[in-house]
């Protein structure tokens, strides 16, 4: 075990319950409990529990708050309401992306923002070194965080919440007691299915944990790791940044230009953006889908009749479509539904075709 | 511990061999199923292609990994199990019986005694390998 790693306040449960653990963005993490495929598909058909903990959190108040986000981020969070939550984009100047984010309006001018773990403290700088005018807090290391998501999560969260979690439509959220936690309760989740993702004080992460799975039995519920994380939002071709999106990547080409909104007034990387927006992107984020179950990895080259035209960014096997899927970026011309392709895999193109996405349709609550 | 069935015998790289006859069937042991967790895709060679011991004959992939399978001798792919493309799990079910992965012919009988008995390869995983 590596002791430098950061760890959650559901480390010692995860070890305790025969997780595997692994390094991820500098935090020792479960990437799987029983098996990759079987955590994948219990999250499909009842509910599972992830640790995602290592996110990072930042709030943000005062009377300069709303105009640091709207600088800072592409998305117009002056149509966000109190209750509400926003899928958005940090970008540089030059258009690629210090991280993606999701933006909660927790009052007229209070906000919180949630990171990537690996991005945390890359994010803290940015922000405040170009946002010093609001106050801003990091309350990454007191916030835990559990995701519960799948057909049943509604039914799990109801039964131990104080509020009526039924009302929560997606993308927004309320605050109540989850087994006697204060929580926030967020319908938000990165796997497709229907969910929740409850943010609690650090210190009371494991009991909300512990009572989320007894109270799951019935629904039969289990940990999820970080592995059954990845297919699931890979057949939802969810973008993961350091994969799929980067600062090398533009919005645009990443099919993330409906989170980037010009007419809310000036933001950083808007002109790059744009101009991408209106000369059209040379190459598009599309999913591919193998012919055989050989599995696409990142940075694998996308061929065409020999000629490179791609690359790809996230590859698996989708244990729901029960193919072998990937996320790559091509060329422009190649990006239609249908376009045959290759990817190259140990020296050898393997036949592959662009395909409709998400891979599996998504049953999140609209 | 992972199962080391006795009458087999194993590499550093964790493939295990087992006489029948005149050749000798091949596949991953307990503890490399484990490790990869669980296997989508196998790809192996053809029957009458030549392997050499210690080199690469195939590859193993799992949802999060690929691997390269090590040949434990030298000679010629006798068979293959042609049910792995389609089942690839099986690989993670029965390593040791269903999961196996190609027969193969030796050219050279010496190298059988340098495979490691399975009290070796125990003691070997037991170092932390």
């Amino acid at each position: 075990m590596n002791t430098s790693l950061k760890r959650t306040p559901l480390h010692a449960a995860h070890v305790k319950a025969g997780a595997r653990m692994v390094e991820f963005g500098g935090w020792d993490m479960p990437v799987q409990y029983t098996g990759i495929i079987e955590e994948h598909r219990r999250v499909r058909r009842a509910v599972g529990l992830f640790d995602v903990s290592h996110m990072g959190e930042f709030e943000v108040e005062g009377p300069a708050a709303l105009a640091a986000l709207q600088t800072l981020t592409t998305n117009d969070v002056a149509a966000l309401e109190i209750g509400q939550v926003q899928y958005s984009l940090l970008p540089y100047p030059h258009g690629g992306l210090v991280d993606d984010l999701t933006v909660y309006r927790l009052a007229a001018d209070r906000f919180m923002v949630t990171v990537n773990a690996s991005n945390t403290d890359k994010d803290w700088e940015w922000v405040t070194q170009r946002a010093s005018g609001a106050r801003w807090r990091n309350v990454s290391s007191e916030t835990g965080l559990i995701a519960v998501q799948g057909p049943r999560a509604e039914e799990l969260v109801a039964g131990l919440a104080d509020v009526d979690v039924r009302a929560i439509a997606y993308y927004h959220f309320a605050r109540g007691k989850v087994a006697g936690v204060a929580t926030l309760i967020s319908r938000t989740g990165y796997t497709g299915e229907d969910g929740f993702e409850l943010y609690v004080p650090w210190n009371d992460t494991e009991r909300l944990w512990n009572a989320l799975l007894d109270a799951g039995r019935r629904a039969d519920v289990g940990p999820i790791g970080l592995g059954a994380r990845d297919t699931l939002r890979l057949e939802m071709r969810y973008a993961l940044y350091g994969n799929d999106i980067d600062e090398t990547t533009n919005p645009i080409e990443a099919a993330l230009g409906w989170v980037v909104k010009p007419a809310k007034g000036d933001f950083v990387g808007k002109d790059a953006i744009e101009r991408v927006r209106t000369d059209g992107p040379k190459r598009k984020l599309v999913g591919i889908e193998m012919a055989d179950r050989s599995v696409a990895r990142h940075g694998y080259p996308v061929l065409r009749e020999g000629r490179r035209v791609g690359i790809v960014t996230s590859g698996t096997y989708g244990p729901s479509v029960e193919k072998s899927i990937a996320m790559a970026y091509v060329e422009t011309p190649l990006a239609a539904v249908g376009t045959e392709v290759e990817v190259e895999i140990r020296g050898q193109g393997r036949p592959a075709r662009v395909v409709k996405t998400p891979f599996h349709p998504s049953r999140v609550k609209k | 511990m992972a199962n080391v069935p006795a009458d087999l015998r194993y590499t550093k790289d964790h493939e295990w061999a087992k006489p029948e006859g005149e050749r000798y069937r091949v596949g991953i042991t307990a503890y490399a199923q484990e490790q990869l967790g669980d296997v989508v895709f196998v790809e192996l060679p053809k029957v009458g292609a030549k392997v050499t011991a210690k080199q690469s004959f195939g590859v193993v992939e799992s949802v999060k990994a690929v691997s390269d399978l090590f040949a434990p001798l030298s000679g010629e792919i006798v068979e293959v199990n042609g049910e792995l493309p389609g089942a690839p799990q099986v690989v993670n079910q029965d390593p040791y019986g269903q999961g196996w992965m190609i027969a193969i012919a030796p050219s050279k009988a010496d190298e059988w005694k340098e495979l490691l008995t399975a009290a070796q390869y125990e003691q070997f995983l037991t170092e932390g390998h």
